[in-house]
């Protein structure tokens, strides 16, 4: 079975965003609610670098865990969905987040006031039907169920947000990392650490 | 609340969806291991399995009913051309999908292509003409617009002829509405027209044209694949394009260098392999100081010296004059990183050298663009795959609007102002020469010139053009009428002033899909019209990409609210001014709509200097709908009904259409035939100056038949050499209606004479060096001189500026006078301007645009720390920067090492503030953008290029302090 990831090559993100603005022209966000976001390190400064960031569907996912009401679920491809009738805002999940993928709506978003929102790997709902007019209102899209990947990777301007069979992309960032010769050469990384 | 186990949901999930896939008889795994290579994969994996889209229609279908239309686009925010799948369903656009097919972008997008769909929605769109009355904006019919718009046209030209009233026009015209619009001009009688290239290349086209024959980017985005180094100098490329950067790590990870020369340690220097900080505006200074190693040590290419280049002599005079120790004293760049700099360029060839507009907005534009090619025929880089000067323009159509000349001082194609190119023009537009004549004022400028021969002030100085004295202007009388047809009037300097000079005209016409700054940034109560235009994808056209590629976009959605297309809304004006006759008179009208494919061919039949005559309508139909068959490095089609040509026909696509040229993908490239895209320099200053042969020595392209350097043609060098019996007779007969044998490769309207010189292997244009000493320009060898505002006084007595100047495009031009006057006691920091990747231009449309406007919301200044530290400001507090000139801003300050003590950035993308106010009560209701702020360029000062007028954006002084 596909066990579906997202892998951001900092070597080659460039901080542009356009995995945000794809996200939210996808999956029609709402202002003030970020399922994606570019997170820069140094920014300014020798050794800037820069990754995109969503829910990273983690294989025992710590969301799942504290659940209180248990509205996560894992899809056979490895997508952890959780379910919006069943969520209760509560925020543990927020808390347990290492990467502070849960989303809180301060207005109402896809019809439901203060309920959880993140990053569905463009799959929608898990208890909506597939494609249906109730599963774009409330989770987003579902282009999987298209046989298409989330767009935020689909468009990044310069291929490093990849998405996939988690075999299928550590292939193709290995081909990378071979090609560019085992080490970073960005500027700044001979004068830190020696040629 | 209920408590579902996991388990037993995971079941009835499984279940769920399997049947769900079942119905829709989608094999989920098929299509996940090919999507799953479309993202990973790079070029050669990235195409959309031919299911795929039907798939995604079909799903789609399901849910709002009604077909999905997948309609081809591309996307109009800059100039690398991306494609875009606009997917439409009864008539709303309801989907965007990646063009992993497209040969530029690949299916990537930045963050505003991304966002591209929300052009549909429009929600902040101006809706309906709106007309000022007493201060509150007021909805008109389009019929009362147009019809008291005209009359008070026509009532300022009775009074004070047609150089009163000033047509500013747009890079984001397609192609045919640029065409259209710069013939308006012509047809209303006035050279007063120009359009955003001003301001952004036309130092580049200016002094790269001068250099070597044409003024535009010599290879491609996908070329640089083929690079082994490239230089960015004042650019920033991951900002300003973003996609750009999937062509430059191609080649990084193929094991090119990437090189970054900027004030600011940009995003694109982040990812550099070697990065050279130097101070604003001296770009000349660190060019000639890496020239001094590659002459110190050997590294130049002596032989493409010898055969192809021109004055090199005389640039390595000045050269000499630029040692380590003074170019750190200028530029702030030790000896051990300039020479790193120019050792990786030596080491590393062929190399490719990027500038933008921090290169070109100076007072020495032209300069600095001259010292960029000089350095690349020094190392011969030019000419090569791999190589080029690749100069990456802003809008998505600047090129094709440049190309057309919507610019003040040209016609379309470069032809000038000349009676020559008039003549010519007129014969295209098969109208009477005199008619058109008459039409222009009929006094005399500049001595005993006509109106129509004199240059028209350029839209960086319009605002001059209404204040100054009218006894001190170069025509009749001030600018009294100002149309600004999709502009932003803040990406321009001296906003104080252009508040005044908006406050005393006449009348003032904004034409345009959202307000703009242009509507709110004045006081006036009343004489202001709104006229809601429609964006590129409600209308459809042609448009050319940074590399000269033209490329063909279908209509996505239908006009929004009563917007109308450009090419509408000149023909109504036409109408009303009583010249709509000669502007269509070979262009069909459906409902008050010229038709597209009418222009295209009306253009194609005119513009030979620059080849865009090949371009037929069909051959770039074609080649859309066959985007997937094009080779994504070389551009080159593989099969399929397009075989053999380059994507886009990039111009020179000599010839007619019939000709079948397919393109030049690099420009004065020997290695091809000129029939296959090859090409050499163009001979355009002559054949000899004092003895000496401009023309190239041993040098030709594949297959030239006088195996030399050779002028251009015209008739009666064909007759010389016997080739004019190759003509036909049809040929023969419209040359001979043109100038007998003085027709030249330009203005034969048959375009025998150049299918004739490229049938014998030569190019149209002649065969001779570049020149990088240009004897015409104020600097005939590109030097350094310091600004007018500024920061080194002890430069200044040996780096002065130039003589103030009386006339210069019809208006007095300060240089020295100003630069007299110190400045630094009060305005210590050097001020300094440039992009964000969200926001473009102006930024009226994409702050109007939720998903992007929601990314930048405040506009900032960047302060290195210890400038905060030195004036008491902490990160994020507001703070007021003061500009030279004493106009004020307010606006965030963001503390960062990104600028380099002494200096202060600020992205010029914002409007609807002004000194501190904010104007969002007078957009009209419902048409403000989400986000507004100060325009940085409201506090910019003064200064314009000695050669074209280029406004100074990049280096001026400010001070700051805690608001």
């Amino acid at each position: 079975m596909a066990r579906m990831k997202f892998l951001c090559d900092a070597e080659r993100c460039i901080e542009c965003n356009g995995c945000i603005t794809a996200c939210k022209n996808e999956n029609d966000v709402p202002w003030g609610i970020n399922r994606r976001r570019v997170v820069t390190l140094k920014d300014g400064e020798p050794g800037e670098k820069s990754i995109s960031v969503a829910c990273m569907h983690c294989t025992d996912a710590p969301c799942q865990a504290v659940c209180p009401v248990d509205c996560f679920s894992t899809t056979p491809d490895g997508v952890v969905l959780h379910n919006k009738d069943m969520c209760i805002g509560c925020g543990y999940c927020f808390y347990a987040c290492p990467f502070g993928a849960p989303q809180f709506p301060q207005n109402e978003a896809f019809g439901v006031r203060g309920k959880m929102d993140k990053c569905t790997y463009c799959a929608g709902g898990p208890e909506t039907a597939d494609g249906s007019a109730e599963e774009q209102q409330k989770y987003g899209s579902n282009r999987l169920a298209e046989g298409k990947l989330p767009l935020c990777a689909e468009m990044c301007a310069t291929k490093a947000l990849l998405a996939g069979d988690s075999d299928q992309i550590s292939q193709t960032y290995t081909a990378r990392i071979l090609q560019r010769g085992g080490r970073p050469q960005t500027w700044g990384w001979s004068s830190a650490y020696g040629e | 609340m209920k408590l579902i186990r996991k388990n037993a949901k995971e079941q009835e999930l499984t279940q769920e969806r399997s049947g769900s896939f079942k119905g829709a008889s989608i094999d989920r795994r098929t299509f996940l291991r090919n999507s799953g290579l479309a993202a990973g994969g790079t070029a050669v994996t990235s195409m959309l399995a031919p299911g795929m889209m039907k798939k995604a229609e079909a799903a789609s279908g399901g849910t709002t009913g009604g077909e999905t239309e997948t309609v081809r686009s591309v996307c109009t925010h800059c100039s690398v051309g991306c494609g875009v799948y606009a997917e439409v369903q009864n008539g709303v656009w309801t989907g965007q999908e990646p063009a992993f097919d497209h040969p530029f972008n690949l299916g990537a997008h930045c963050a505003k292509g991304a966002s591209v769909r929300e052009h549909g929605h429009g929600e902040r769109r101006l809706k309906y003409p709106m007309k000022l009355v007493g201060g509150q904006w007021k909805r008109v019919s389009w019929d009362q617009a147009i019809e008291e718009v005209g009359e008070q046209m026509l009532q300022i030209r009775k009074k004070s002829g047609p150089d009163s009233v000033y047509w500013l026009g747009s890079a984001k015209f397609n192609n045919e509405q640029s065409y259209l619009f710069r013939k308006f001009a012509a047809m209303w009688g006035t050279n007063n027209v120009d359009h955003q290239a001003r301001i952004c290349h036309s130092t580049t086209v200016a002094g790269v044209a001068n250099t070597w024959g044409y003024g535009a980017m010599t290879n491609s985005y996908n070329d640089i694949h083929n690079s082994k180094a490239m230089l960015v100098i004042g650019g920033n490329p991951a900002e300003a394009h973003p996609v750009s950067l999937l062509h430059l790590f191609k080649a990084k990870e193929q094991g090119a260098k990437l090189l970054v020369i900027d004030p600011r340690f940009t995003r694109t220097a982040a990812h550099a392999d070697h990065y050279v900080r130097i101070r604003p505006g001296t770009d000349v200074p660190i060019i000639w100081g890496m020239m001094w190693h590659i002459f110190k040590n050997g590294w130049e290419d002596q032989e493409f010296i010898n055969q192809r280049v021109y004055g090199m002599d005389d640039v390595q005079a000045e050269v000499a004059k630029w040692t380590p120790d003074e170019v750190e004293r200028v530029t702030g760049a030790d000896e051990a990183t300039v020479k790193k700099a120019a050792q990786i360029m030596a080491e590393n060839k062929p190399g490719t050298f990027i500038w933008c507009m921090g290169g070109t907005q100076h007072t020495i534009g032209n300069n600095n663009t001259r010292a960029y090619c000089a350095f690349q025929l020094a190392l011969g880089n030019m000419g090569k795959s791999g190589g080029g000067a690749n100069i990456f323009r802003g809008h998505d159509n600047v090129q094709g609007a440049t190309d057309f000349c919507i610019l003040s001082h040209s016609l379309p194609g470069y032809y000038g102002l000349s009676g020559g190119a008039w003549k010519h023009w007129s014969r295209v537009w098969d109208l009477d020469f005199n008619w058109v004549k008459s039409r222009f004022d009929q006094k005399a400028y500049e001595g005993n010139k006509s109106p129509m021969h004199t240059k028209g002030i350029p839209v960086s100085r319009w605002i001059d053009g209404v204040l100054e004295d009218k006894n001190n202007i170069t025509q009749q009388d001030n600018i009294r009428a100002m149309v600004l047809w999709g502009h932003a009037p803040n990406s321009q300097t001296r906003g104080k002033e252009m508040k005044a000079a908006m406050e005393k005209l006449d009348l003032m016409v904004i034409i345009d899909p959202y307000p703009t700054v242009s509507a709110v940034m004045h006081d006036r109560k009343d004489g202001v019209y709104l006229l809601p235009a429609s964006t590129q994808f409600e209308t459809y056209g042609s448009v050319t990409a940074s590399n000269r590629s033209l490329q063909w976009r279908d209509r996505v959605i239908a006009p929004l609210f009563e917007s109308l297309p450009d090419h509408t809304i000149m023909y109504k004006l036409a109408k009303k001014l009583g010249m709509h006759e000669q502007l269509t008179k070979n262009i069909k009208i459906v409902n008050d709509e010229p038709y597209i494919e009418d222009i295209t061919r009306e253009f194609n039949s005119g513009m030979w200097t620059i080849g865009y005559t090949g371009q037929s309508p069909e051959r770039m139909k074609t080649q859309q709908k066959n985007w997937h068959t094009f080779n994504t490095t070389t551009l080159k089609a593989e099969g399929g009904p397009a075989d053999g040509e380059y994507y886009g026909l990039p111009w020179p696509c000599w010839g007619t259409a019939d000709m079948k040229h397919p393109g030049t993908p690099n420009l004065y490239d020997p290695s091809k035939a000129v029939a296959e895209g090859g090409l050499n320099f163009r001979a355009r200053f002559g054949v000899e100056r004092e003895g000496e042969t401009l023309l190239a020595e041993g040098s030709y392209p594949v297959g030239n038949e006088l195996r030399d350097g050779h002028p251009e043609f015209n008739m009666a060098l064909l007759e010389k050499l016997g080739w004019d019996s190759d003509l036909t007779t049809a040929e023969r007969a419209a040359i001979g209606r043109v100038a007998g044998s003085k027709t030249n490769w330009k203005t034969d309207l048959s375009g025998g004479i150049q299918r004739v010189a490229i049938k014998h292997g030569c190019a149209p244009f002649g065969n001779a060096k570049a020149r990088v000493m240009v004897w015409t320009f104020p600097d005939p060898v590109p030097i350094h001189r310091e600004p007018l505002y500024t920061s080194r006084r002890d430069l200044v007595a040996k780096y002065p500026t130039y003589a103030d100047r009386k006339s210069h495009y019809r208006l007095p031009t300060r240089y020295e006078s100003i630069q007299a006057e110190d400045f630094t006691s009060r305005y210590p920091l050097i001020l300094t301007s440039g992009r964000l990747v969200e926001y473009e231009g102006g930024g009226d449309e994409t702050r109007s645009n939720p998903w992007l406007a929601e990314l930048q919301q405040d506009m900032f200044a960047e302060i290195n720390p210890k400038d905060a530290n030195d004036n008491g400001i902490q990160d994020g507090r507001d703070i007021w920067l003061e500009g030279a000139e004493g106009a004020r801003v307010k606006v965030k300050a963001m503390v960062s090492q990104r600028v380099a003590p002494g200096v202060v950035f600020m992205p010029f993308h914002f409007g609807g503030h002004f000194e501190g106010k904010d104007l969002r009560s007078k957009y009209p209701k419902g048409s403000d953008p989400y986000v507004l702020g100060e325009a940085a360029n409201t506090a910019m000062t003064y200064g314009y290029d000695s050669v074209t007028q280029m406004q100074e954006t990049k280096c001026s002084l400010c001070k700051i302090e805690l608001a």
